[in-house]
């Protein structure tokens, strides 16, 4: 939906990243993405508040929590279940919602899953959607889509609704518009709402009610909704959708026609299962003890809610990651987004460097899988490097992705592919001398008297510049002088 | 105890005087210290940059040099960095396996329960806290996220530096956030890494102290070359270092360049 006055506005609030192509793929690869946010004052501080902000309130509300790595280790093991019976489980979900007056479809990818939808809608006769918050259909781009067929979506989640109003695109996988502040969002509501009261404050209470007021018109109106699901059971045809607002659930309650678009991992195999998760996703996600609005519904009641419910089981390379061993675990996420709040890169450089509307550590691990990288000049193959391997995220993961290990299992996929089309890389080059020298006590000694030339260009003991590619320390950094002693020879004279 | 020193490759060619200083330390505590020479690196480099393949045969030297632990040769092995202890613990087993040599897997792992982090050794296997240090100095300590996250230490380098007679030791601000050094990120995504280390720098800075400690000298030549860029006037220090130092033999902490303590070891 493009609402108002679009990409000519000279106002910088609305420079927002314009809609990609493949919203796994936006077009730039990370380092250069990242340095241009890096710049970016008013980013750095608006993610600096947001993210120790709401850092704090998760650690204080799992630390109180006695049974939490037990509940992790419940967790990570009932996803791996899961993703170990699949096929079977989807198989059994689909039985079951079908049973209860449900309708399922299944897209292979992207294109498929939005014709469905295209269609679906079309046959309700309706120009217009409303939409609950959900990444599966931002990793789709169904708004974009159904918007070139003359469909207009309206988000409903407040940070959507900021989101799509300014055209821009998800920052967070639960925050979306963490990048921005609230001064931010007064401007977004008085260019772009067109209902907004004119004399709006950025006070919160105050841009939540102009929310509120403009998004009733659409709830009140709207024959036809469009959500995602935080889970589906297997045994019963039950979907879940857990959101704060209250407005998923106008969505999900008023309108004739649901659609439901849901990643097929997103499956749970019995309903007690939901247990464990709704213990670990609000206290992971938005720090909360228990969720605000939970929403379960099983296929159709006849009187009461959507009399026509449509479920899409959307594919789009999961099966591609579930295919390797170690990469399926990407596959467990409940998208809880902790990983991203305590990310020390996340937290500089914010979601839009990583061109995905997956950021962050996740991210890192799951677009490269989803999206498949299909050369080395793949935007996408610079995701797995955009880390530290620091372990923050695995740390606080609720369903306990080892993503440190992913990261480097993709960054060894990367290598692998350049070696075995023989395609010759200055790493390549420097890590296979590196290997020799390093893997022998002898050539490592004779390695380090050669490197005592090092001594020649330091000063102070410091080497203070170094052309390329040793600059890309020395920009920042001084490097010690090597020392005239290295151990090993001091081990000889001294013992 | 027969301890076998692994000094890590950036300890042996960079930062000769935290392996020495193990040395003294340990050999103070009455232990014997061994060096088997053929050692030079625990791979850990390769796999994080991805070079799983290039990273077996520093894992084989590494096995090798130090499997003699398995037959009573020495008691433990020692290292003096957490995140190389990381590497033995959590990726050598799994390099061989991935290059088809499940035997040397199995010995790579049987290697690694005896091996420690320097802190581990001390308080866990040798039993001490107080190790007999005199250092009177204002220190802060960064617990680097590999000994914190990746083989969890925990508090017991802080027990250590508790201990030190004379010792100022302040609390780092924020000290469990990264210092954006990450091996080879440091130089693929060098201007976010400077981000992260502008903020480590400022934190360091906050601290008033005159030596930054920490239990990896990957870290600390990350965060120390930032502090020289910057002319901080703040030295960085290994955690052995500091626990070597004594009131007979003190560590010297004045004094220009990086290498004072190449003479006083010994």
């Amino acid at each position: 939906m493009s609402t108002a006055t679009g990409p000519t506005s000279t106002n910088p609030v609305f420079l927002g990243v314009p809609h990609p192509r493949e919203p796994l793929r936006w077009g730039e690869p990370f380092p250069t993405a990242a340095r241009a946010a890096l710049d970016d004052a008013q980013l750095r501080r608006n993610l600096g508040h947001a993210t120790s902000t709401i850092r704090a309130k998760r650690a204080r509300v799992v630390g109180e929590v006695p049974d939490w790595e037990d509940l992790r280790d419940a967790g990570a093991a009932l996803k791996a279940r899961t993703l170990a019976r699949l096929p079977e489980l989807l198989e059994r979900l689909e039985e079951n919602v079908t049973a209860r007056g449900g309708v399922v479809h299944w897209a292979r990818d992207a294109a498929e899953a939005n014709a469905i939808v295209t269609d679906l809608v079309e046959r309700t006769g309706a120009d217009e959607v409303v939409k609950v918050k959900s990444m599966a259909t931002q990793e789709i781009g169904l708004d974009e889509h159904l918007a070139s067929e003359g469909i207009a979506a309206f988000e409903t989640d407040l940070a959507e609704l900021i989101v799509q109003l300014a055209d821009d695109q998800p920052s967070h996988i639960l925050v979306p518009a963490i990048h921005r502040n609230r001064a931010e969002i007064r401007e977004i509501f008085l260019e772009r709402m067109g209902d907004a009261p004119a004399h709006l404050t950025d006070d919160p209470a105050a841009l939540a009610e102009a929310a509120r007021v403009h998004l009733r018109r659409k709830f009140l109106s709207a024959t036809v909704a469009i959500s995602g699901a935080n889970f589906a059971v297997a045994d019963t045809g039950t979907l879940a959708v857990v959101e704060s607002e209250g407005n998923g659930r106008m969505c999900l309650t008023l309108p004739q026609t649901l659609i439901t678009v849901m990643g097929i991992e997103k499956l749970v195999p019995s309903f007690e299962d939901l247990e464990v998760f709704l213990q670990l996703l609000p206290r992971s996600s938005t720090g909360e003890r228990m969720n605000p609005y939970t929403s379960l519904w099983t296929g159709v009641t006849p009187g009461d809610g959507p009399q026509d419910f449509h479920l899409v089981l959307l594919d789009n390379g999961r099966s591609r990651a579930l295919a390797d061993d170690v990469g399926r675990d990407a596959l467990r996420c409940i998208r809880c987004s902790a990983c991203l709040n305590v990310c020390p890169v996340y937290e500089r450089v914010g979601g839009h460097a990583y061109q995905s509307v997956y950021p962050g550590p996740i991210g890192a691990i799951l677009t490269p899988q989803l999206t498949g990288v299909q050369s080395h000049d793949d935007p996408n193959a610079t995701l797995p490097y955009a880390s530290t391997l620091c372990g923050a995220c695995y740390e606080v993961c609720p369903v306990k992705i080892d993503i440190p290990t992913l990261l480097v299992h993709l960054r060894a996929r990367d290598v692998d592919e350049d070696h075995a089309r023989h395609r010759p890389t200055g790493w390549g080059a420097a890590m296979r001398a590196a290997s020799w020298v390093m893997s022998d006590g002898r050539r490592m000694g004779t390695a380090e008297r050669a490197s005592g030339a090092g001594r020649v260009v330091a000063r102070d003991g410091q080497i203070r510049s170094l052309p390329f590619p040793g600059s890309l320390w020395t920009g920042a950094r001084d490097l010690p002088a090597p020392p005239r002693q290295p151990f090993r020879r001091w081990w000889k004279e001294n013992r | 105890m027969r301890i076998a020193l692994a000094a890590t490759c950036i300890g042996d060619a960079l930062f000769p005087q935290a392996p020495q200083a193990a040395v003294r330390l340990l050999e103070r505590l009455g232990h014997e210290v061994v060096f088997p020479p053929g050692q030079a690196c625990c791979g850990q480099m390769h796999v994080n940059t991805g070079y799983l393949d290039a990273a077996y045969p520093v894992v084989r030297n590494h096995v090798r040099a130090f499997e003699p632990v398995l037959d009573g040769e020495f008691d433990a092995v020692v290292l003096p960095s957490g995140s190389c202890t990381g590497a033995v613990r959590h990726q050598q087993a799994m390099v061989c396996r991935r290059a088809g040599d499940d035997a040397l897997a199995r010995r790579a792992d049987a290697v690694s329960r005896h091996t420690y982090e320097l802190s581990e050794l001390l308080v866990d296997v040798l039993g001490v806290t107080d190790v007999g240090a005199h250092f009177p100095h204002r220190v802060t300590y960064h617990p680097t996220c590999h000994s914190l996250r990746m083989i969890h230490v925990g508090d017991k380098p802080l027990r250590l530096l508790r201990e030190v007679d004379g010792i100022d030791l302040v609390e780092l601000p924020d000290a469990e956030s990264c210092c954006g050094f990450g091996g080879t990120f440091a130089l693929k995504n060098a201007p976010t890494s400077t981000a992260m280390l502008a903020d480590k720098v400022t934190a360091v800075k906050q601290t008033e102290a005159e030596v930054l400690t920490a239990g990896d000298y990957s870290c600390l030549m990350h965060i120390g070359g930032g502090l020289s860029r910057l002319r901080a006037g703040v030295r960085i220090m290994h955690l052995a270092e500091i626990l070597a130092s004594t009131l007979d033999e003190p560590v010297e902490v004045g004094g220009p360049g990086a290498h004072a303590t190449e003479g006083s070891a010994a």
